[in-house]
Parts: structure tokens; sequence; C-alpha cells
């Protein structure tokens, strides 16, 4: 049996496929709440809550309406992305002209109100949620078995985070969002519906969130409670990317979740706040995180 | 006389409780250049930003081409055929030359071709990859007013076209100002340089504390020199 | 900007000739109401009471006066609660000796946090806060002082100065009122102090305050430490009250209480928070024997009260007529 620093090579590459699926969560999630923060000036604190939303929307439409995975990829997303245009055309516009911890808080609340009702109907364990059949098994590497929906979950991230990426960067809605984030009031003025972009964007944001929690499914199980300590993570992620950049959140989600993973394997203890400390020391070196624009 | 295309009456603004515009009239006919002279401070800048719909704090009457456009929002305003060029210009750091050319959605038909836009600013087809930013402050202005002429707008608020730059700019855009009203642009111009605004415009309004004090038709400018030199101490 | 005083409402209205003795004179009458209260009450009850609204009123002095939303209070008051169960059960230290270890860790612990968070403003002030209050909850959860999910139980009141007996509910009561005045008295001396006059003026014009030559990051950082030291005590209260220190105290779900009390109260008021940590309290006290989801009325309290209510009860009260009146000012 191969060894790398005293590990076995089949623990080691392991963790590090976990670290590269958690990765894949922490970007798409960092990514949905560059993409809001961007143009909103908004914390979206009810991300992890959209996540949860993601992945219950994919069990119950298979429970209630036999609706399989693949259609629950697209089908969550549009649900909670409509959900979300909601609240965000009813009540979180309001709050634009306020200090933005007004945003927080509101959407923190709603995070709340969202997981508690889930929590009073469905009570907090965990359902389960199986993988489609397609995607079932596993593929043998030689140096380690790797279970063929893990894999599809890191390429299925890969793709959203650069189709994004595409869009932001490369088409003309972009465009409007990009210049919309530097002075909204002058993107109006020249005849683009910026409220409509904005809440298409937060709309864009817990899409992306949802579709995070649908991939997750089968793997976490489904649980009101799923987004909560997740949110919390992903925003020391997106505190060490700094919030400037689109590519940094990718870069960085994945980067961290790899570093996660093979403390796992070094340093077992110290596993789930090394991001923490990453994020302290990150701060304390270079506060504007590692891609971030401003100071 | 047909009616103007551009109607302003008693129009007052605000900016939170600063009353800052105290009834301006003022009226722009098609095809017509008209320019706002006045100190800094005198309302100039607010007065096109009243007109366009960003200061939204307003009464009194704004008509454009025939449409009370008082209650029109925001980003429908465009859409009437107003064209606003920010005296900051508001070029996009983080969009292309070409794309912050392209973003103004197309109002009407009439408006410049992209290739006649190249064509009438060279300097953007050759940095059109660059950053919106990375141009001289006279390429942005061109930029901020290529961008307007794409899309079809019938009259342009422009303020303060040639602040902070050279001399041999400023002739270009006045030349470029000149060939708009050949092609029968309508605009209101906001100006300090009233040597560069005698060249160009047809007419002058004088502003002070927020309402029009004086107007007169550009040949009367000679007699109204001395008056032109007290108030804006040039 | 939050716990800034909203704009004075135009509608002059004369503040009444004897509107400083009225306050003061409200004022007395919650003391004496206070010292009463375990007549009518259960005195645990209002001793909860108090430790909570000491912990907001703590909250609100970073947040209402220095403007700075700290997502991670509970680190403090938990983490205190912890240190003071520790040293009263463990080394069998007085309960003076105890609470006062609580809030120098709550101290220690506001400093470090502090340091790293003031490197960023506003929004990432608040994220970092929070991440790393759930780094200490996780910590924590791993400390073997803490015993885990069990949580220091059993936790013995002692006799203050050696000769009171906290056992007696009483003697507890009057203590923890005590405190609870002194923190007061603390919050409201170092709110006019010179210190909180920087602060404010912090708050208004930062870049203004920066220009004059205050260094704004050591004034934030002080009163960091501060509101930490002050949430601190009510956490060392706490664990006396109620005799066990538990993870609870140390969660995001916390911080999120206490924000909850500030708001509903009165960002920026002096009796904003506690009001707001009255009504919080007796609300969950009510709901705890019924099936209800307190989180999901949490968390709608909490939107209503950002789309409508960000005054808070207090603030809407000062703004109205009858305030005004009063000469009440908020934020100030």
């Amino acid at each position: 049996m191969m060894m790398i620093f005293g590990i076995p090579l089949q623990a080691l590459m392991g963790q590090l496929l976990v670290g590269l699926i958690n990765g894949s969560f922490y970007a798409l999630l960092s990514l949905g709440l560059a993409v809001i923060f961007g143009l909103l000036r908004v914390i979206n604190f009810a991300h992890g809550a959209q996540y949860m939303l993601g992945a219950f929307t994919a069990l119950l439409l298979l429970t209630v309406a036999g609706v399989n995975y693949w259609l629950a990829l697209i089908l969550a997303p549009l649900i909670v992305g409509l959900l979300a245009a909601l609240v965000e055309r009813t009540m979180l516009s309001r709050l634009y002209n306020l200090d933005p911890l007004y945003g927080l808080l509101f959407t923190f609340g709603l995070a709340l109100a969202i997981e508690g009702t889930f929590r009073y109907f469905y009570g907090a364990s965990g359902k389960p949620y199986a993988p489609p059949a397609q995607l079932s098994g596993a593929v043998n590497l030689g140096f380690m078995f790797l279970p063929i929906y893990r894999g599809w979950v890191v390429i299925a991230s890969l793709a959203v985070c650069i189709a994004v990426w595409l869009l932001i960067e490369k088409t003309k809605l972009g465009a409007y969002l990009r210049a919309a984030t530097e002075n909204p009031v002058l993107v109006q003025a020249f005849g683009v519906n910026v409220p409509l972009l904005l809440t298409l964007t937060y709309a864009l944001g817990a899409g992306l969130a949802a579709f995070a929690g649908v991939l997750a499914a089968p793997i976490y199980q489904v649980s009101p409670l799923m987004g909560s300590n997740l949110i919390i993570i992903v925003f020391a992620v997106v505190v060490v990317g700094g919030m400037g950049s689109i590519l940094g959140a990718i870069v960085t989600g994945y980067l961290l979740g790899v570093v996660e993973g093979l403390t796992k394997v070094f340093y077992p203890e110290a596993s789930n706040i090394v991001i923490f400390v990453i994020m302290a020391i990150v701060l304390i070196l270079r506060p504007a995180g590692l891609f971030g624009k401003e100071a | 006389m047909n009616a103007p295309l551009l109607k302003v009456s008693a129009l007052q603004a605000w900016y939170g409780e600063s009353h800052v515009l105290h009834g301006v009239d003022l009226h722009v006919n098609e095809g017509e250049m008209i320019c706002i002279l006045g100190r800094n401070g005198m309302g100039k800048t607010t007065t096109l930003r009243t007109i366009m719909g960003i200061l939204r704090k307003r009464s009194g009457g704004i008509e454009f081409a025939g449409q009370d456009m008082m209650s029109v929002p925001l980003h429908k305003t465009a859409r009437a055929g107003l064209g606003f060029i920010p005296e900051e210009r508001g070029i996009f750091a983080s969009l292309s030359v070409e794309e912050n050319l392209m973003l103004p959605p197309k109002v009407a038909e009439g408006g410049m071709s992209v290739e006649e836009i190249y064509e009438l600013f060279p300097n953007l087809r050759e940095r059109r990859t660059s950053p919106g930013t990375k141009l001289s402050g006279g390429e942005q202005q061109m930029l901020a007013l290529a961008r307007i002429l794409r899309t079809g707008a019938r009259c342009l608020l422009l303020d303060e076209p040639t602040e902070g730059l050279a001399p041999v700019i400023i002739q270009a855009i006045g030349e470029v100002l000149v060939k708009l009203k050949q092609r029968g642009m309508t605009v209101v111009l906001v100006e300090q340089n009233f040597r560069f605004a005698a060249k160009v415009a047809d007419r002058f309004y004088l502003m002070d504390h927020g309402r029009m004090t004086a107007e007169f038709p550009v040949r009367d400018l000679p007699q109204r020199m001395d008056l032109l030199h007290r108030e804006l101490g040039v | 900007m939050v716990g800034k005083s909203e704009p004075i409402p135009s509608e002059a209205i004369a503040v009444h000739p004897k509107a400083g003795q009225i306050q003061l004179g409200l004022v007395a009458l919650a003391l004496v109401a206070a010292l009463f209260a375990p007549q009518f009450l259960y005195p645990i009850f209002v001793m909860k009471l108090l430790a909570f609204a000491l912990f907001a009123s703590a909250f609100n002095l970073l947040l209402g006066y220095t403007g700075l939303l700290s997502f991670g209070h509970a680190t403090f008051f938990g983490g205190a609660a912890y240190f003071t169960a520790h040293a009263v059960k463990v080394w069998g230290w007085p309960p003076e000796a105890g609470i006062l270890l609580g809030v120098a860790g709550a101290a220690l612990l506001g400093l470090v946090m502090g340091a790293i968070a003031i490197r960023r403003q506003g929004i990432y002030f608040a994220m970092i806060t929070l991440a790393l209050s759930q780094m200490f909850f996780f910590f924590c959860i791993q400390a073997s002082f803490t015993h885990g999910e069990d949580g220091i139980q059993s936790v013995p009141r002692g006799h203050l100065f050696g000769l009171i007996d906290l056992h007696e509910p009483m003697n507890m009561y009057y203590f923890v009122l005590a405190v609870f005045v002194i923190g007061l008295l603390i919050i409201w001396r170092f709110v006019n102090s010179p210190f909180g006059m920087i602060l404010k003026s912090i708050r208004e014009n930062e870049q203004r305050a920066i220009s004059l030559g205050y260094s704004v990051a050591r004034y934030k950082l002080g009163a960091f430490v501060m509101s930490a030291a002050l949430a601190g005590l009510a956490g060392g209260l706490k664990a006396l009250i109620f005799q066990f220190a538990t993870l609870t105290d140390v969660t995001w779900q916390m911080s999120g209480e206490v924000i909850l009390m500030t708001l509903l109260g009165g960002i920026g008021t002096l009796a904003g928070p506690i009001v707001g940590a009255g009504l919080v309290v007796t609300l969950q006290n009510y709901l705890a024997t019924s099936d209800f989801p307190v989180t999901i009325i949490t968390g709608l309290v909490f939107m209503t009260c950002v789309l409508l209510f960000r005054r808070g009860l207090v603030g809407e009260f000062f703004a109205s007529k009858i305030g005004r009146r009063l000469g009440f000012r908020s934020g100030s």
C-alpha cells in the first residue's frame, strides 16, 4: 500500500475527494452570495435556507409528484428563484437605501422563518434522497474507488460556476449587471430596468443556492438544518476570497474545501475550524481578502 | 411656430430638505442647441438631473415631445428620447470600451450605427477592447457622447463636456457637436466655458440660485458680455 | 446608518418644562418596581430578565452607540458563563470572584475577536464576528472543561463576600438587581464620557474623525472590549442564576437573540434593550410550554422590525409626540 507523509494514499485521495466536494458547495454558495452582494449590496443570510429549500423541493418533487432528479435539478432552482424574486420585490427592495446591515438582519430573519417552518413540519432529522440510477455505483481508478455521484457533483458545480462566470463577463446581460454594480442610477438613466435586474439577480443567487441543495441531497440527506451551519462557513470563505470578484469566490471555495479536506487527514481535531483560522490569518495579513479590491 | 421639443415650466427640486431649484423655465426647439451658463452651485447640473428624472423630488412641468415626463419612472425616460451625459462621464471600469459603447439600449431608429461612430471617433475603434477607464479624459468624453448617439436619442442633456480637457480635445468635441447639429440633434448644454459654447450654441440661458435670470440668442452675445463678466467672473 | 438618530420630525414640539424631572421620576418608578417585582413574579424569571437586559444593553453599546453590528456576542455571554461556572464549581471561588473572572475572560475574548474583526468595516465586520464566534462554539464542543453537550451543571452560588448566602432566592435577587444597576450605570457613564462622545462622532462621520486625528480603530476596539466585558458580566450572572452553563449560550442563535432584543426594543436608546429583552424573555417563557415554533416567530419579528419598525418600541415612543414632549432623544 502506497504511503504519502505517513498516510495511506487511499485515505489521502479519499479525503481530497471529500474536500473537493465540500469545495464545490463552498464555491457554488459563495458565488451566489458574491453575485447578490455585488449588485444589491446585501449579505443574503437566507442563502443557507435557500440551499435547504432546493434540497427539500427536490425531495418533495420526487415523493409527491414523482419528478426525478434530473428534472429537479432544473425545477428546484426555478421554484426557489421565483420565491426569492417575490421576496425581493415585496420586501427586500425597500431596504436598499438603508445601511446594508438591515439587509443582513432581514435575511437573517427570513432564514429563521424558513428553517423554523420546515423544522416544524419535518422535524430535525435528515431524510434520505437516492441519487439517480445513472449516477450510482463507483469507478475503480486504481488508487481509489470514485463514487460516480461524487464525481458528478464536482463536474456539475464546476460547469455551473463557469457558466455563471461566462454569463457575467461575456454577455450583454452580464454587462448590465457589472455596470449597474458600479453606477445603478446612470444605467437606469440609460433606459435599463435596473429594479428588474436587481430582482433577477437575487433570484439567480437563490437559484444557485437551490441548485447546490439538489446536488447535496443524495450526499448529505435532506434536513431543515442543513443550511444554517453551512452558511457560516461560506461567510468565512467569502471573507477570505474578498467579495470583489466572481472568479475569486469560485477559486477560494474550491481551495478552502481542499484545505479543509487535507486538514482532516493530517490534523483532524482542527478540521472544522481550519477555515475560520485561515480567515483570521487572511484578515490580519491582507484584510481585503485574497481577491478583494476594496480595503 | 412648432411647439418646442422640450419645455420646462416652474421646475422646482429638492436634495432632501435642501431646496435647490426655485422655478426654472426653459424651452428647446427641435434641432436647437441651447446652453445654460452660470457659476458653480447655481443649479445647472441639478437642472439636467431633474429633467432626466435622476433627481425625483421635484415639482412643476416637464414636457418632452408632447409627453408629460413628471410621472415617468427613470428607466423609461431614455425611451422617450432623452439622453444624459453626466459631468463625470460615467464610463464603467468593469466594461470594455466596446461594452460601454453598446450598453445603453436603442430607444429609437435614427441613431448612429457602430460603423458611423467608429468613423467619427477612430480612437474608440482602436481601443475597443481596453477597459473603459483606461482611456484618457478626452477619449472618455467621446465615448460618453458616442454611446448615447448610438441609441437614437433625440435630445441630449450634456453636462460640461469640456471640463478638464486640453484645448485640442475641446476643439474636437466642438466639431462633433457641430456635426450633430447638422444631423438635427437637439442639445441642452451646460457649460462654464462660454467661449466654447458661443461657437456651437444657438441660445443661452443664464442661471443664478436655482432660477433663470436671462435668456438671449447667440447673436446678442456681444451686447451681453458685460452681464456675463459680472455674473460669471470671467 | 444603524443606530444613528433618525432625522428630527419636522413638526417642532415644545419640550415640557419639567421633562428632566419626569424622566428621572420614570427611572425611579422602574427601580421601585424592580425592588418589589419578586412579590408578584417568580424571582428566577425576573432574574433571567435582568441578566438578558444587561446582555442586550451591553450589545447596544456596540451597535447603538458605535454603529458596529456584532453577530458573535454569544461568545462573550456564554464564554463568561463557562468561566464563572468552572471557577465557582471546580476551583471553589466565591461568586464575586467567579463573576470577575467571567468578565475578564469575556474582555480577553473581546480583545482578540475585536482586533481581528476591526480590520474590516460594516457588513464584513458582522460576518467576521459570526465566523469567529462559530469557531469558539466548536472549541467549546471539544474542550474538556465545558463538558460538551452536558455543560457545566450544579454550579453552586456560594456566599457573596463570604457572608451572604446566595442560595436564598431573595438574596440572589437583590444581588442580581444590584449588579444590573451597576452595569447600567457603567454603560450610562461610558456613553456620556469623552470616550463615548468620540465614539458617537465616529459613528456619525468616520472620515471626519480620522481627519481630526483620532485613532478610530483603537476607539472601536475599546468599545468592543467594553461591550464584551459587560456581556460577560451578564453571562457570569446567568451561570449563577440558573446554576449551569451550556452550549446554547455560545451559539449563533443566541447572538441573533440579543440582536433581536435590541432591535425590537430600540437601538441606541438606554431603555430599548431592557424593554426588548423583557419582551423576548416573556414571549419565550410563554411559548416554551406550548408547541409553538419559536424560531418562526423570531424570524418573522425580525423581518417585521427591519421593514417597518426600525426604531424599535422605545425609539418609536421617543419619536412620538408624547416622547418628544417629554424631551426624550435617541442616539444621544
